[in-house]
């Protein structure tokens, strides 16, 4: 019973598969898989939406949206009709092709993304024996769009928006990148099947090792700005330059370019699932009753309330301020991560008394240090002391 | 340490956000159509004219004077008075407005009508939901739609209306007791020899003739119509001829 409805899906899309002729069967399998992806990811592009209104308007102390449908829940809906019957206006000066062609740059690789991310047991789309390389490598397509779309508007606030969203994007690529990399050096594998395999049971999960821990921070700092969320999101730093390199989009493009950032934070949340929160596995044996598509889908929300909360708390940064983390913080630090984790590795074979309590207090120390002198030596150089004259 | 003043602003955030589920200290927006705060004493939006009694037409204070209309900043009263008259709350016979309007899109809401208004009659109003679905014709409001009996007045503004219905108790006292001794005094003459009360008579009625021709030369050109009436009435209201004469001198 259990496992019936744990694989409820997985025999749902064979049946249908085995339904059509033998020759036509990979395509419609392709068309099977792809289908309750969109759907289901547009429902939560929809959701997400009225949840994150209604969660910052709850962290600013107010009711969030709430007149549309019961709750407000409706308010998704209404903001499509209105989306769709805009008028789309495109610049005369424009370089219309491309003008055209970059939200559907945006949005086609990050729905690629999806295809290689296990949402259950035996739920990947593709079983790609590289699919971390492959998330990354469609994930790297949305710097392109953002640069056709600021380049072709031929506005000057498109084009600053669109130089700092790739500044941005190049930056935090590599801390993104390069806190994965841990996980792929203890598994051994690029495989996010196999990533998620080697995680069965609470204890195992990446997060609860302190390389794994740092590794988990670095990454879901680095998604923040790869999906250009605050307190990342000077891309479209509405106070300086409109809306970055959105202010020439109107209608369905804007709509597109919103759900393409959506997509993104939701690719991104569900590999720091797979990476580090033991993707599907349930976290003890005896909660298995849960199907293993509900623990992922779990664990995801949480991640996506994580970055709501992060967006309901942080003031924008500035875009020294921006690059400065990265290249001075985040890159030497996922640096010293994956040497630490190294070491974790190579200490596995240790078997004297006390040595995973060893093992687990020496990577802690070898993380936090620094962690520490970095953090103390950054601030004191890029914010000295401040003497206040007229506060209190 | 890096990052704890980030941990410190989540804290705080999720204080507010679990805070504004549970009493209303943190949570305070009123839902406006639904709920709405108790309107404050002193609100004024646009003028609305005060009556008395059960009949709005019959009972209103106004007395078609023009002092508003001649004070509005705006322009937005525009006022015709009626030939006929009829008697104010002490018993005096007065004109009463035949057009009484007030254009509520031009109106600033400054208050001076209702501040010169020597009856009483015009006073602000604290309505706000006051849009329309055209601009013109609706907002242009005549003097039925700005009849409004004094039990309003003394609901939107308790304190301002208790003041004026004291003072008007009062007025109407000082009447009663005018009226009364001059019938006594009547009642004198009458028993006396005729000619000792003739003499208050004549004397009586040529006061409101002098301020006449001051009020009809002065009088702006659109209201030439009703001059010689306007003259009388500004007298009859003020009893100071002399001020009613030199105030629209200088403007």
């Amino acid at each position: 019973m259990n496992q019936n409805i744990d694989q409820v899906f997985v025999s749902l899309k064979s049946w249908i598969v085995g339904l059509v002729p033998e020759f036509v069967q990979p395509l419609v399998s392709i068309f099977v898989s792809i289908g309750p992806l969109m759907g289901l990811f547009g429902t939560c592009f929809a959701l997400t939406t009225i949840l994150e209104r209604k969660g910052l308007g709850r962290i600013q102390n107010r009711f969030g949206p709430n007149r549309v449908g019961p709750a407000g829940f409706f308010q998704p809906l209404a903001d499509a009709i209105k989306m769709l019957t805009k008028e789309d206006v495109v610049p005369h000066a424009a370089d219309k092709v491309v003008h055209f062609l970059a939200p559907l740059v945006l949005t086609v690789p990050i729905w690629l993304a999806f295809s290689v991310l296990p949402f259950g047991r035996n739920m990947a789309a593709i079983d790609l024996e590289a699919g971390l390389l492959f998330f990354f490598a469609t994930g790297a397509a949305s710097e392109l769009a953002v640069f056709m779309a600021g380049w072709s508007s031929r506005n000057k606030y498109s084009l600053i928006g669109a130089m700092r969203g790739i500044a941005q994007m190049i930056s935090y690529e590599i801390p993104l990148v390069l806190a994965t990399v841990p996980v792929v050096l203890v598994v051994g594998s690029l495989s996010l099947n196999e990533i998620v395999a080697a995680q069965g049971g609470f204890a195992n999960w990446h997060v609860f090792t302190p390389w794994g821990l740092a590794g988990f921070l670095f990454f879901l700092i680095a998604a923040t700005a790869e999906s250009n969320r605050s307190p990342f999101d000077l891309p479209e730093g509405e106070s300086e330059i409109i809306a970055g390199y959105l202010t020439e989009y109107s209608g369905f493009k804007y709509a597109l370019f919103f759900l393409g950032e959506y997509l993104g934070l939701f690719a991104v949340s569900g590999l720091a699932v797979t990476l580090f929160l033991g993707g599907w596995q349930a976290p003890a044996a005896f909660l298995e009753f849960i199907p293993s598509w509900g623990w992922f889908f779990m664990k995801f929300a949480v991640l996506i309330s994580i970055f709501i909360w992060t967006r309901g708390t942080l003031p924008r940064l500035r875009l020294d301020q921006l690059l400065t983390f990265s290249w001075k913080f985040l890159v030497p630090m996922v640096l010293v991560n994956l040497v630490v984790t190294a070491a974790w590795q190579l200490t596995s074979v240790w078997s004297f008394p006390g040595a995973a309590s060893l093992r687990w207090i020496g990577a802690a120390v070898l993380i936090a240090i620094p962690y520490y002198l970095l953090g103390k030596i950054l601030t004191r150089l890029h914010h000295p002391d401040r003497t206040y004259q007229y506060a209190e | 340490m890096l990052g704890s003043g980030i941990v410190k602003g989540m804290m705080e955030t999720a204080r507010n956000f679990f805070g504004s589920f549970r009493g209303s200290e943190r949570l305070v927006t009123i839902q406006y159509p639904e709920e709405r705060l108790p309107q404050k004493d002193t609100a004024r939006t646009v003028p609305f004219l005060v009556y008395d009694g059960d009949d709005p037409m019959t009972g209103l204070r106004c007395t078609a004077c023009k002092i508003c209309e001649k004070e509005c900043p705006t322009q937005c009263i525009y006022i015709v008075k009626d030939t006929a008259k009829k008697p104010d709350y002490v018993g005096k016979l007065q004109f009463f407005p035949k057009i009484f309007d007030v254009d509520t899109s031009v109106c600033m809401g400054c208050g001076i009508c209702a501040e010169v208004c020597p009856f009483d009659s015009i006073k602000m109003d604290n309505v706000f939901e006051l849009s329309t679905t055209n601009r013109f014709q609706p907002l242009l409001l005549n003097k039925h739609q700005l009849a409004k009996p004094n039990s309003y007045f003394q609901k939107v503004h308790p304190t301002d209306a208790a003041e004026t219905d004291k003072r008007r108790a009062e007025e109407v006292l000082k009447a009663q007791a005018k009226a009364k001794a001059e019938a006594e005094a009547k009642a004198a003459a009458a028993a006396n020899p005729p000619g000792a009360a003739a003499k208050p008579a004549p004397a009586a009625k040529p006061t409101p003739a002098p301020p006449a021709p001051a009020a009809a030369a002065s009088s702006a050109p659109k209201a030439n119509l009703e001059n010689p009436s306007a003259g009388k009435v500004s007298a009859g209201i003020n009893q100071k001829p002399a001020e009613a004469a030199s105030s629209p001198q200088t403007s």
